[in-house]
């Protein structure tokens, strides 16, 4: 059971099917999932919480708060909040990669980052 | 009442007690076999037989919630879910407090179908989203949240007879 993953529902009740256990995953959802699902989200705050109090990140969280706030709906909210992870992402991956280490390497501690997936 | 081979047959007699209790449970042998002009030992022994084979489950009180200031939402969930998870799945629900009632169904395909209960609609979400939807092998969720009931009984004995008349 993944217990902290995000679950994707279209309205209360009625989910699709689709989940993420880490910002990774997340990123590739957001392309595919029903937009139905991002704006039920986005206006509950659900991505919001799921950000800060599962992964721990509050600057993505207030970035997606930025966009609930601008009402932005359809496939450009889709659009939006896949520029603002993935741009996150990026930077989280960079971050986390020493500089002298081969980046073979680098991309193996990447993807057992306690940041990019939860406990 | 009759034993064949272990197996207890009811007659018209005890189906009409039976109609009775469902009607009211809280009737006195007397009054059930003054209704139906039998004597009350008569309904007694009846009742007895009918405990102990099976055919009565269990005596309870219909409590209205409302009126107790305990208003819940009610809900119906279908489920589809991996084939080879679907037993894991319906047993799992059983378990949550909130689900009322869990079945199995096959039309186009096998789906887990569950009336649940909650105080409002967001702990109704948390409560799917948190508790139903992680488990595995769970595909998909459907929930129709009830808005107003019309009709809510329990079948009672003697009302199949009214099918075959329908049918005539």
């Amino acid at each position: 059971m993944r217990e902290e993953a995000f679950y994707f529902f279209t309205s209360i009740g009625n989910y699709t099917g689709v989940s993420a256990a880490s910002l990774d995953e997340f990123v590739q959802k957001l392309k595919d999932v029903d937009v139905k699902s991002l704006e039920f989200h986005l206006f509950r705050e659900d991505f919001e919480k799921w950000v800060s109090q599962t992964l721990g990140d509050s600057r993505l969280a207030a970035d997606i708060g930025t966009v609930r706030i601008q009402k932005i709906v359809g496939n450009a909210l889709r659009d939006r909040l896949y520029f603002l992870v993935s741009r996150r992402l990026k930077e989280l991956k960079s971050a986390l990669a020493p500089a002298s280490v081969p980046s073979s390497v680098a991309s193996k501690e990447r993807s057992q980052s306690s940041v990019l997936r939860p406990s | 009442m009759k034993s064949k081979s272990q197996q207890v047959v009811l007659d018209d007699l005890d189906r009409q007690i039976l109609r009775l209790l469902q009607e009211n449970a809280k009737q006195t042998y007397s009054e059930i076999g003054s209704k139906l002009n039998v004597a009350h030992s008569t309904v007694y022994d009846r009742i007895q037989k009918m405990e102990q084979a099976g055919f009565i489950v269990k005596y309870e009180a219909l409590v209205d919630l409302d009126r107790m200031g305990i208003p819940l939402i009610t809900a119906q969930m279908t489920i589809t879910a991996d084939p080879k998870e679907t037993e894991n799945i319906a047993q799992k629900m059983t378990r949550f407090g909130q689900v009322l009632e869990v079945a199995t169904s096959f039309s186009e395909e096998l789906v887990i179908i569950a009336k649940v209960v909650a105080k409002d609609q967001a702990e109704l979400h948390s409560f799917i989203a948190k508790s139903v939807a992680p488990l595995p092998g769970v595909l998909r969720i459907r929930t129709a949240i009830v808005s107003r009931k019309y009709k809510e009984e329990r079948f009672g004995v003697g009302q199949e007879k009214k099918f075959s008349k329908l049918k005539e």
